[in-house]
């Protein structure tokens, strides 16, 4: 079946399920600990569905005291930690081992403090992400990072993977909009980094901590930096008929020195499927580019004129403008339902690779001849201003082969993106899904010093096991505590 | 007495030998980019400046690749030429160190340094998309890449931005960058307090008018803003309708350019006191001002009330104790410690990774630990 492989649970904590059980609802309040098979079986995975194992038992606390106490008894005795927000990651990040304890942060759901004077929020990580916006737009201020998930993904989530989202051409991810988190090591100890001052003071603990997918501690609170909110924003729609061409206006539309928050890219497949599910009225053409700017009315109609100079000079299909909130929403609205279109097609693997803008309309073609060769679609939808693709491959899970063939695929399409001078993930995080390709993108070395890294704060390596780094260059440091 | 070696590789294969002969020996080495930042020691002066080049600027790419001795002003002005900027805008050290030299990107690096456009950009590290270093046993190491997002691994970059050298020896850095302001203008008001001007800045930081400066010094408050021509107008005329203010003025591009230029590198403070850079809650500020003024000296306010810059004789004890992240930017005599020690399992945790990428402790040995 699936091709990403687990290690073996260990059977000397396997056998022991019973103590740890008890160790756990001693430190913990009532209801704190689930055990039950039924119950555990709601956390067996995370959105990497091709990928199941309820733990030994998960956790749900609801201070960083109670989450340093389930620590505590864990590291006291041997047993692994999986931390877990809403389990929304793509790349199995929350996905638990048999011989695991899950830590979730859905009941850390309280907003602590909201300084608009200082510009931050400190909220528990178990909030989520859409939540954090919601609670700030009547005080006019929002949250930048904006994940496709944003609905159901916590912030404990969006730290541990360094969430994107569709705005941070403008804004950054969340590493640059993240000020500071009180974190639980594994010994139980709880610090604090960084904070409502603008950091970082010392080595930049918070910017290493920040995206480590759970391999250091667990974040239970944290300083997020808050914005004004924009008077308002607008999107453009421009077709052509080469998707080389939209590369170009792409790069040329950067170049000009206008910023816009996003950029996103649709192929020719993927319109055809948006336009079968959401009937957007997108142009049958090649490739779409849809660019929002955003500031005062009269400021976007400034921005949007110069976009259409650059645009009209590579003689688009078309250049819609929205003139209204309504307009607005249909140019959005089939970007928007593009991963809901695909899943009506059949299965599909979302992957993430990154590569140079300027590499763009070569690594498109590749991709293209990749599909055929491996004999499956693909469709390409994805935040071109700062080349984060997410080719979508249409598989059948039903068909015996086929997820394997696609994951075939995929590996061979981020090797391509780390050929042209790209990374396996831009924003959704390697997990288990990418653990074997680091090696592509890091030489031996580079990745031992990851894992020194890691060993400093986790020298039992309990936290988030078999995950980040490929098995075979981590099982000296596992092997050396076994 | 004066005998420093003069260590001065030509490129990362040499220095990482330099390294591992070096770590083998215990011995320990100073690093120097430009020398604009922190005075030598005794040790050896591993010199990076022959370690310098453009290795590829792509601006339709917001891309930045540079050997770690190249010249920020070089790059500066190759930027410029693009229309583009490094948008944390990093300081030059020289007038607040009262040092020498000529900046180089890896020590601005290598120390975070970031300008009056932190507030609204960031600081340096989060324009950094990627690093090669050699750490302290001379293994040649990269981390990141040239792409805007990344989260493939373990974040090194950033935990080698601000680290001064004690975790690697940079080699090359990637960095964003970002279409430089099309037009920019300042208005400036009458605040004869502290108080006055965290007022100003908290009203106009809390608009949608993307300041992108905000600072204050001897009576006088500044709020940069930047845009295309019609954005700078209707921003200028919003803030300074919002802000009510008698007196406000307006400084054009020009004028604009030499007075963020001149509060970037702090030259209202050059000379003989010893000077500190104190990283606050804006709002705290009024209040450790007050506290400042009363140990004797001056100071000013940056990054919206943020950055404190105090130039005196207070005892560092007694700086410490009012803002706990102060660093020592220019002795002046003083003997203290640059940096504020860590404590706790922070300290901890710093020490086990100055022993992973430093286990003979030979990179600038001392210099973070307080």
């Amino acid at each position: 079946m699936s091709s990403i492989v687990m290690p073996q649970p260990d059977e000397r904590i396997l056998s022991r399920a019973p103590q740890i059980v008890a160790a756990l609802r001693q430190a913990l309040p009532e209801n704190a600990v689930i055990s039950d098979l039924v119950e555990t079986r709601a956390y067996e995975c995370d959105a990497l569905t091709a990928y199941r194992c309820p733990p030994l038992a998960v956790v749900l606390p609801r201070s960083t005291a109670e989450v340093a106490a389930a620590m505590r008894v864990c590291a006291d005795m041997g047993v692994p930690v999986v931390p877990r927000g809403a389990g929304t990651s793509l790349a199995g990040g929350a996905l638990p081992t048999a011989d695991c304890v899950v830590i979730g942060t859905m009941r850390l759901n309280s907003f602590l403090e909201i300084d608009t004077q200082n510009r931050f929020a400190r909220v528990q990580t178990g909030v989520t992400n859409l939540s954090v916006s919601a609670e700030l737009e009547p005080l006019g201020f929002f949250y930048a990072p904006d994940p496709s998930s944003q609905l159901a993904c916590t912030i404990a989530g969006n730290i541990a993977m360094n969430s994107g989202g569709a705005h941070c051409l403008k804004y950054g991810v969340t590493t640059n909009n993240l000020m500071g988190a009180t974190v639980v090591l594994t010994t139980g100890e709880v610090i604090e980094l960084g904070g409502p001052e603008m950091g970082p003071q010392g080595l930049d603990l918070l910017g290493l901590l920040c995206g480590s997918e759970g391999q250091l501690g667990i974040v239970t609170e944290a300083v997020l930096k808050i914005l004004p909110r924009p008077e308002g924003a607008r999107p453009v729609l421009i077709g052509f008929d080469d998707a080389e061409v939209a590369g170009e206006c792409v790069a040329r539309i950067i170049r000009s020195g206008i910023l816009p928050v996003a950029i996103e890219y649709m192929d020719e497949p993927c319109l055809r499927a948006v336009e079968a599910f959401a009937k957007a009225g997108y142009p049958k053409c090649a490739a779409v580019l849809i660019v929002e700017v955003e500031g005062s009315a009269q400021e976007i109609s400034d921005q949007i004129a110069r976009i259409r100079a650059i645009a009209d000079a590579l003689n688009p299909v078309e250049f819609r403008e929205s003139r209204n909130a309504d307009e607005a929403l249909a140019i959005w609205k089939g970007r928007k339902s593009a991963f809901g279109a695909m899943g009506v097609l059949g299965d599909y693997i979302c992957l993430d690779g990154t590569v140079p803008v300027g590499q763009l309309p070569f690594t498109l073609r590749r991709i293209g001849e990749l599909s055929r060769h491996h004999g499956l679609e693909v469709a390409n939808v994805f935040h071109a201003g700062d080349g984060n693709m997410h080719p979508l491959i249409l598989f059948n899970a039903n068909e015996p082969g086929q997820l394997e063939r696609a994951e075939a695929f995929g590996g061979d399409i981020l090797r391509l993106c780390v050929e042209v001078g790209g990374c396996l993930t831009g924003e959704h995080g390697v997990g288990i899904e990418k653990r074997d390709l680091m090696s592509t993108q890091y030489g031996p070395d580079d990745l031992a010093i990851q894992m020194e890294v890691k060993d400093v704060f986790d020298p039992q390596w309990l936290l988030n096991p078999a995950k980040v780094f490929p098995l075979d260059a981590s099982q000296p440091f596992r092997e050396r505590v076994a | 007495m004066d005998s420093m070696t003069d260590l001065a590789p030509v490129d990362e294969a040499e220095l990482a030998a330099i390294l591992r002969d070096r770590c083998a020996a215990r011995d320990p080495v100073w690093i120097k980019g430009g020398g604009t930042r922190i005075a030598p020691r005794r040790d050896a002066v591993l010199d990076l400046t022959r370690l310098s080049g453009v290795v590829t600027y792509e601006p339709g790419e917001m891309t930045l690749i540079a050997r770690a001795g190249t010249s920020l002003a070089q790059i500066r002005e190759m930027l410029a030429a693009e229309g583009q900027a490094l948008a944390f805008d990093p300081p030059d050290a020289r007038g607040m160190t009262g040092r020498g030299g000529d900046s180089t990107i890896g020590g601005v690096v290598a120390a975070n340094a970031s300008g009056p456009r932190r507030l609204f950009a960031g600081a340096c590290r989060d324009h950094l998309l990627g690093v090669r270093f050699v750490d302290g046993q001379g293994r040649r190491l990269k981390n990141g890449g040239r792409v805007m997002k990344n989260v493939t691994g373990l974040d090194l970059s950033k935990l080698l931005a601000g680290s001064f050298g004690t975790l690697g020896v940079l080699t090359e850095v990637a960095l964003k960058t970002l279409p430089a302001a099309h037009d920019q203008a300042t208005l400036q008001f009458d605040a004869p307090t502290e108080a006055d001007a965290l007022a100003l800045f908290t009203a106009a930081l809390a608009t949608p008018f993307e300041v992108s400066g905000a600072a204050w010094h001897g009576g006088a408050a500044w709020l940069r803003i930047e845009g295309l021509p019609a954005q700078l107008t209707y921003r200028r005329d919003q803030l300074l309708a919002l802000l009510d203010r008698k007196g406000a003025q307006v400084l054009d591009a020009a004028a604009t350019a030499t007075r963020w230029q001149d509060l970037r590198d702090v030259r209202h403070f050059q000379g003989a006191m010893p000077l500190w850079r104190l990283l606050v809650k804006p709002t705290d500020a009024p209040r450790i001002a007050d506290a400042l003024r009363g140990l004797g000296g001056d100071l000013s306010l940056d990054w919206g009330g943020g950055l404190i810059w105090y130039a005196g004789p207070a005892a560092p004890a007694d700086l410490r104790e009012l803002a706990p992240h102060a660093t020592l930017i220019r002795p002046a005599g003083l003997t203290a410690p640059i940096f504020p020690a860590p404590a706790g399992p922070v300290a901890r945790l710093s020490q086990g990774l100055r022993r992973s990428f430093d286990p003979a402790g030979i990179l600038n040995p001392g210099l973070m630990d307080g």
